[in-house]
């Protein structure tokens, strides 16, 4: 084997408590693909954020054809020859695929731009490697796809040789998915090297040659692709479970939420698909899986802001229409939001407002807000579950994410709900907040709320849930029960598997 | 140097900054009066005498601050919710043309007690239907209503343009393109008799508090600001976005349309295409200048209408244009909103 084109030696990066990248080293061969595989949080964006100047490393170097690259800097990252495609794109909309992709290669005191000679060299790219666009196209009126390959194409205008792709799937259909990792393997057999970020285990097994793996900031493994499976590929990702969770047993009550066959519908694509599930009083059912695989149609379903297309859902035993978020509240059901800044909370409005503002009937009358009220409602839970750093008057957004966390938990479950539909209740808190939040889940089961926790974080639902079912592209699985679970089996689960899972326990 | 957000606004600063930024208007100002060769501290001396110096320029400053006062809230109670309402100029012009309409002929023969107030509620409501197509538009389709609230301001001017050289031509005019006039007792009392100050600055004042009023206490205040602030929070919390969109609507297309009304049955009598010197894209800048607060528009609008009264008499006794209130106010604007950036944040090196 020749020698690496890219070396990453040791770096590490911290942002506050978070230790996002600990002492991570991998290489990279000329013509080679690999794939940066990890769950959200892993570290992976980080790490190509480093390698491409965004971010300067706490600790560690980059070598690019044995010479260091200077951190800090994306123009020295460019000139060494690498090239990033971002999972948002940074193109303009308005100009066209020729403009974006000359934009930022010109001197700004050149008075006449280069069209021609840009033209010619970028036919020559976009032949070299079947990469087809019309230079002439405004970007706006390109499909996603064909704007990610303009994307592509001006990290190879600028001569890249070596091209990190991050979530380079995310946006594109099965398709589009399949086209461009073919484009992938064309352009490293012509000599370069690819890096691409990726969650989702049949694309890295397909695409790749060698597959890195991260979990919590570090480097868990590297296989060849050749050499491993899937479900070893879960297995490294999710890590394994050491630790039972303090969870008593409990007897489930009735079942209070049932749904039988429901569908989502958005924009002609099936986001939900035969969704079925019930929750009985008491008990966490969990549902596991990779991000976008219809957790948020699922968790928007039931907080009343999503309508279904198809299917029953049955509340305490009857059957409901489409539920609004006041008759989802009304009906006692409490809800976290997976965005706690974005839904959760308003973050310019007083904590007070934020406490009341989805149930302002019981805090109003005649039109006018009892604000005694209120500002008493906010000063309990801020007393009951511990919320610092503000009080009832002052701006929701000083609060940090746990203390925000827990005034959406406090507003809830304070209530006393029958169910609670929490989504990914402790995603980005510190160690102290996640014990917090899981602790008030625990306590709302042992008093007869049913959760639905839908978490993608597998710890998170192991130590939490009764029984556990898995969302893969908008169908859930059937339910296993906790305890007979281990997270292989999930894995496959995770990875769509269940129907020839012979292995898998079904619970009733 | 870095900018920090700050944690903590202090009132001090809330209260201080709009004055400190119409301060430095002011001295940025007093460079092109000293560049156009005039005393600056007098010119600004006679800017005051033209809006306070005698009995009729007091009056005078009023009677044209209480449009400005209603478009402000007009702009301001629509940008809390941001809902983008450009459309002030022509939902004024169609309360007028309302009021002239009904004023003068088909309900001319309603006594004044009467005739009053429902002139004044078909006037808001003319600014309403206004408002409704731009906001339908983008419920509907997603249109901008930037755009279309300020093109439906063009189409109200061409109807108006169209009405007082038709139907609603007064035929005592010399062939004016002029609407008749409203009845003499649907006019407004005055405030001060003998000037042209009248009862609608005592409207404006009051629809401010009560506007401040609903928007800090009641249930709709606080879920208009919900959806300002974060849409997304906001029907994740319930609230209708909608119906709340279209409350605020007929509330700010209302007080544009209330405006145009109060003109007319206040100071002209009668509509014309010249009726608004812009009233209500100065209400837009009203509205930025008191930070959208109900209460600051009033203060807004007086020192807008301060400007463009007394740049009058400035102009005549020293000779400089009087463009320079509009100078002058567009600074502010630029200051207030520096200013207010700097409530929220501090410098840090």
């Amino acid at each position: 084997m020749t020698a690496p084109v890219l070396e990453i030696d040791g770096i590490s990066k911290r942002f506050g408590d978070n230790l996002a990248n600990d002492g991570i080293s991998m290489a990279l061969a000329k013509g080679e693909v690999v794939a940066l595989l990890g769950e959200n949080g892993a570290g992976k964006t980080t790490l190509m954020n480093i390698l491409f100047g965004h971010y300067v490393p706490d600790a560690g170097s980059i070598r690019i054809d044995g010479v260091e690259l200077p951190t800090g800097t994306p123009r020295a990252a460019i000139r060494a020859g690498v090239g990033m495609v971002h999972q948002h794109f940074s193109l303009a909309a308005n100009l066209t695929v020729l403009e974006n992709i000359m934009t930022g290669t010109e001197k700004l005191w050149r008075l006449r731009s280069g069209t021609t000679g840009a033209r010619r060299k970028l036919l020559a790219i976009s032949e070299r490697f079947g990469l087809k666009v019309d230079a002439d196209a405004r970007l706006g009126d390109l499909s996603v796809g064909e704007q990610q390959r303009v994307e592509i194409l001006k990290a190879l205008y600028n001569d890249a040789r070596i091209l990190i792709l991050d979530e380079p799937t995310a946006v594109l259909t099965n398709i589009e998915a399949e086209r461009l990792f073919t484009t992938l393997r064309d352009m490293a057999r012509q000599g370069l090297s690819l890096i691409f970020i990726s969650h989702k285990l049949d694309e890295v097994m397909a695409a790749a040659d060698r597959i890195v793996v991260l979990r919590g900031g570090r480097m868990v493994a590297e296989r060849k692709a050749a050499d491993t499976s899937k479900a070893e590929l879960a297995e490294l990702m999710i890590g394994r479970r050491v630790t039972r969770p303090v969870r008593e047993p409990s007897a489930p009550g009735a079942v209070v939420l049932e749904a039988r066959n429901v569908g989502v519908r958005i924009g002609g694509v099936e986001r939900l698909q035969n969704v079925g599930f019930s929750l009985h009083a008491g008990e966490v059912l969990g549902i596991v899986g990779v991000s976008g695989n219809g957790q948020a149609p699922l968790a928007r379903l039931l907080s009343g802001t999503l309508a279904r297309t198809s299917g029953d859902l049955l509340l305490y035993g009857q059957p409901v229409g489409n539920l609004s978020v006041a008759d989802v509240v009304d009906a006692g059901i409490g809800r976290i939001p997976e965005d706690r800044n974005g839904e959760g909370a308003i973050g310019e409005m007083a904590i007070w407002e934020n406490a009341v503002l989805e149930r302002l009937p019981a805090y109003a009358s005649a039109g006018l807000v009892d604000r005694k009220a209120a500002m008493a409602f906010a000063g309990a839970i801020i007393e009951q579950f511990d919320v610092r750093g503000g009080n009832p008057a002052s701006r929701t957004r000083l609060l940090s994410g746990g203390n925000m966390q827990k005034l959406i938990l406090g507003r809830n479950l304070s209530q006393r709900p029958r169910i609670l539909i929490a989504a990914q209740p402790a995603r980005g808190l510190d160690e102290g907040a996640v014990v917090a939040v899981h602790a008030r889940i625990l306590e709302a089961r042992k008093a007869g709320t049913a959760v639905l926790l839908i978490s993608e974080d597998l710890d998170e639902v192991i130590s939490l849930a009764d029984r556990i079912q898995a969302i893969v592209g908008g169908r859930l699985s059937p339910p296993v029960v906790a305890e007979q679970a281990d997270a292989r089996q999930l894995g496959l689960m995770m990875a769509g598997d269940w129907d020839n899972g012979s292995e898998v326990a079904h619970a009733v | 140097m870095r900018f920090e957000r700050r944690e903590q606004r202090s009132l001090l600063l809330l209260v201080g900054a709009p004055f400190a930024a119409i301060v430095v208007a002011l001295a940025l100002s007093g460079i092109l009066i000293a560049i156009a060769g005039a005393p600056v501290l007098e010119a600004y001396r006679r800017i005051l005498i033209g809006a306070f110096g005698s009995r009729l320029s007091a009056t005078e400053t009023l009677t044209r601050a209480t449009p400005l006062m209603l478009t402000g809230l007009a702009a301001a109670v629509a940008f809390r919710a941001r809902l983008w309402n450009i459309g002030a100029e022509g939902q004024f012009y169609l309360g007028a043309l309302a009021v002239a309409a009904f004023g003068s002929q088909l309900l001319a023969g309603l006594p004044g007690p009467i005739l009053i107030p429902v002139l004044l509620v078909i006037g808001a409501l003319a600014g309403m239907v206004l408002i409704l197509i731009p906001l339908w538009l983008r419920l509907r389709f997603s249109v901008d209503e930037v755009v279309t609230s300020l093109l439906m301001n063009f189409i109200a001017v061409l109807i108006v343009s169209m009405l007082v050289d038709g139907i609603l031509k007064d035929p005592l005019a010399f062939g004016w393109p002029q609407s008749q006039s409203v009845a003499d007792h649907a006019m407004l009392p005055k405030l001060v008799s003998r000037s042209r100050l009248h009862i609608g600055l005592a409207i404006a004042v009051v629809l401010a508090f009560i506007i401040a009023f609903v928007q800090s206490r009641t249930v709709f205040g606080l879920q208009s600001r919900a959806a300002g602030l974060n849409p997304q929070g906001a029907v994740f919390a319930g609230v209708p976005l909608s119906r709340t969109l279209f409350k605020v609507a007929c509330l700010s297309g209302g007080l544009a349309g209330l405006a145009g009304a109060i003109e007319v049955m206040g100071v002209r009598g009668y509509v014309t295409t010249d009726l608004s010197p812009g009233f209500g894209y100065s209400g837009i800048v009203v509205a930025m200048l008191a930070n959208l607060n109900p209460v600051g528009v009033i203060f807004a609008a007086l020192f807008t209408a301060i400007m463009f009264v007394g740049a009058d008499g400035m102009s005549r006794s020293l000779g400089i244009p009087t463009y320079i209130a509009d100078v002058t106010v567009a600074l502010s604007l630029l200051t207030m909103v520096v200013a207010l950036f700097f409530t929220q944040y501090r410098v840090r090196r």
